[in-house]
């Protein structure tokens, strides 16, 4: 079977010429293998014995207290590596060797991507080189020194504004240069076709695991799922298996900054318009002459001024629906969810917690809701810290 | 003398109206002057708009045979260190495409022809009927877009065509046989050759593989070939015109203007680099 190349209008292949050929190569190898019984089993090996599936389905019983309905969380913050980005990861590594490909590149914007991708380059003996922007590399430290201890070689973006969309830029111009050679892993259900599609199909696990252990705990399909969207691979991955089932209500929460209204958010389906970015037609913040515009989060993995085209596709069929939390909101779940229980969210994650208690949320007495957790707030206890001391003083 | 935008209408069959469709100016401009032509590229907007006519000036001044401006775009990704530089000079002087086709309009009122670098998003932002009514209005014969590779172009290419202007496809060394058969089919005004894999920016060799790779070209198209992304030197420039229709230079005469002490300075280094560049580009088939 040939893989669409768009979803409705969205997605495509605004890409050079030189790498058609290459996003062809790498579209018949997904179109061979994605069913190859020897790659699903090895890659099924993988997502259990090595990056941990399936992720528990928790009920937290403290938060639902406190919101007022039953809420599960999809512990994707206890994936090897500390969020969902180890699915992808481990998928699109293991086409890179069956492509032959010696050389891994991948860009990253809060560092989660490039850890999982340093980790599985690791596992695979293969050399791994991560664009990452001057920003977000002062931004995340960490991240970019567990990288460097699993062997990948950390490159600095200085070009533009220094954050993901720039990284991503710098990873496309390597691959353009480096095409015979190299494997590029996206990290996101951006980029030109195949990407998305790929992407998306490894993320599926989630929603395949949490409709399972939702009927089993429950013996029933949850009211609603909700997942925080930056360019939406966590989203996508949750969402796709419950499309199809009309009584589930689906919502993405962006990125809403300082608010919609100042300017300095990442709420692209908000407030974005049609355009191109990495070789996609999507949803784009930009001005009137087509500029690209910087996002901002408080969340680095939300910092991104574009959005998965399938994404941009669900939300003018309405299935899913979009709406945004502030970074002041995001904060304040963070703490809240610590304290009640005992899980410290990333930022990104973060968000979707916000949205529980914030005044739009429609869910109440006898509702059951699945968030998905995508990933753990290690990451994030510096720049926490600082901004609620600042709250403080 | 520098070739002069076509008016009137040839005589014989040609490329310039390969595949019954209208004519191409831009293809009559190679027709016309029947050897390989010079095509220095900058950056609109760069050092200043009034870097940028100065730059004008002294390309046609130097032998440049087509002007290719490019319209300055945050997220150029086709592009290397010096252009992505360039570009955000320009932006953040608030170089707007409207100063650009300023810029495109002051050279075509100088005779030149002249073609536009402009990515995707650009052109989609006031919509594809806009910006090539305002291509037609400044005079371009040309846009190249460096992200729409022949798959995706059939839209712009329409609008563009009732524009009386050409949609530049670009082909790669690593376009297979069959893909080339699609640009070639699909391709108006020239084909702008990728000369190497990878993004635009001074390298130290010509490909081996170019004459090859224009081969491969020349089984199925008579449109001419242009070839750019990587000429640095002007015996470079002649190397590729031996096997080429023209020679595009871009990333080298903005970094001459960079490295510069003064914009005199650079103005004196581009003309002297064009001079030569010409001069090489011109003898290539001759001897």
């Amino acid at each position: 079977m040939t893989l669409s190349q768009r979803f409705g209008p969205y997605g495509g292949r605004y890409v050079p010429e030189t790498l058609i050929p290459a996003l062809d190569e790498l579209e018949q190898a997904y179109e061979r293998y994605r069913e190859d019984p020897e790659f699903v089993a090895e890659l099924a090996e993988l997502q259990r014995d090595y990056a941990g599936r399936p992720t528990p389905l928790y009920r937290a019983r403290r938060l639902s207290e406190k919101v007022g309905f039953r809420v599960y969380l999809k512990r994707e913050d206890l994936a090897h590596t500390g969020a969902h980005k180890i699915n992808n990861t481990l998928g699109q590594i293991l086409l890179a060797t069956r492509m032959g490909k010696r050389r891994i590149i991948a860009e990253t914007g809060a560092g989660q991507h490039g850890v999982a991708t340093a980790t599985v380059a690791a596992l695979a003996g293969l050399e791994c080189h991560v664009y990452m922007g001057e920003e977000d590399i002062r931004r995340q430290e960490l991240n970019v020194i567990r990288m460097r201890l699993l062997g990948a070689e950390v490159i600095p973006v200085t070009s533009g504004s220094g954050t993901l969309k720039d990284a991503t830029n710098e990873a496309i111009r390597d691959w353009v240069t480096n095409v015979g050679t190299t494997y590029y892993i996206i990290g996101s259900v951006v980029g030109p076709a195949p990407y998305p599609t790929i992407v998306r199909d490894f993320q599926t696990v989630m929603g395949v695991e949490a409709r399972e252990q939702i009927l089993e705990k429950e013996g029933r399909l949850p009211d609603a799922v909700i997942a925080c969207v930056g360019a939406g691979s966590n989203a996508i991955g949750i969402f796709h298996p419950f499309l199809e089932e009309e009584d589930v209500r689906l919502i993405g929460v962006e990125a809403g900054g300082y608010g919609l209204d100042s300017g300095k958010h990442g709420a692209s389906l908000a407030l974005g318009a049609l355009g191109i970015l990495h070789g996609s037609y999507s949803y784009v913040l930009q001005d009137e002459d087509g500029q690209i515009q910087e996002a901002h989060s408080i969340s680095a993995g939300l910092d991104y001024p574009s959005v998965g085209p399938e994404h941009a596709f669900l939300r003018d069929s309405g299935r899913v629906a979009y709406t945004s939390v502030t970074d002041d909101q995001a904060l304040e779940a963070f703490t809240m969810l610590s304290r009640l229980e005992g899980i410290i969210p990333a930022l990104e994650s973060a968000h979707a917690i916000a949205y529980l208690s914030s005044p739009e949320c429609p869910f109440g007495e006898g509702d059951v809701v699945i968030l998905n957790l995508s990933g753990r707030g290690d990451k994030d206890v510096y720049s926490v810290a600082a901004a609620l001391d600042m709250e403080a003083v | 003398m520098n070739p002069r935008v076509p008016e009137g209408k040839s005589a014989k069959p040609s490329a310039a109206a390969a595949g019954g469709e209208a004519e191409s100016r831009l293809a009559q401009v190679f027709e016309l002057a029947g050897r390989p032509l010079l095509i220095p590229y900058l950056t609109g907007g760069y050092p200043s708009l009034e870097g940028s006519r100065a730059l004008i000036d002294r390309y046609l001044e130097s032998g440049a045979d087509i002007v290719e401006i490019g319209v300055p775009f945050s997220d150029p990704l086709a592009d290397g260190p010096t252009i992505q530089a360039t570009s955000q000079v320009a932006l953040r002087a608030g170089i707007t495409p409207r100063d650009v086709f300023q810029l495109a309009a002051y050279a075509t009122g100088r005779g030149a022809p002249v073609v536009l670098l402009a990515y995707l998003n650009t052109i989609l932002a006031r919509t594809p009927e806009v910006f090539f009514e305002r291509c037609r209005d400044s005079g371009v014969l040309g846009v190249v877009v460096p992200d729409v590779p022949v798959d995706e172009a059939q839209e712009l290419q329409s609008v563009a065509r009732a524009n009386g202007v050409d949609v530049v496809l670009l082909a790669a060394p690593t376009s297979t046989d069959q893909r080339l058969d699609r640009i070639a089919a699909s391709a108006s005004g020239f084909i702008y050759c990728v000369s190497v894999t990878g993004v635009t920016g001074a390298r130290s060799a010509v490909s081996a593989d170019l004459p090859g790779f224009l081969r491969r070209l020349r089984d199925r198209t008579a449109l001419p070939l242009a070839v750019g992304f990587g000429i640095s030197t002007p015996e470079q420039a002649g190397e590729v015109a031996k096997s080429a229709d023209g020679a595009i230079i871009g990333s080298r005469l903005m970094s001459l203007m960079q490295e510069a002490s003064s914009e005199e300075a650079g103005l004196e280094a581009v003309g002297e680099f064009l001079s030569a560049a010409a001069d090489a580009v011109r003898k290539a088939r001759s001897g």
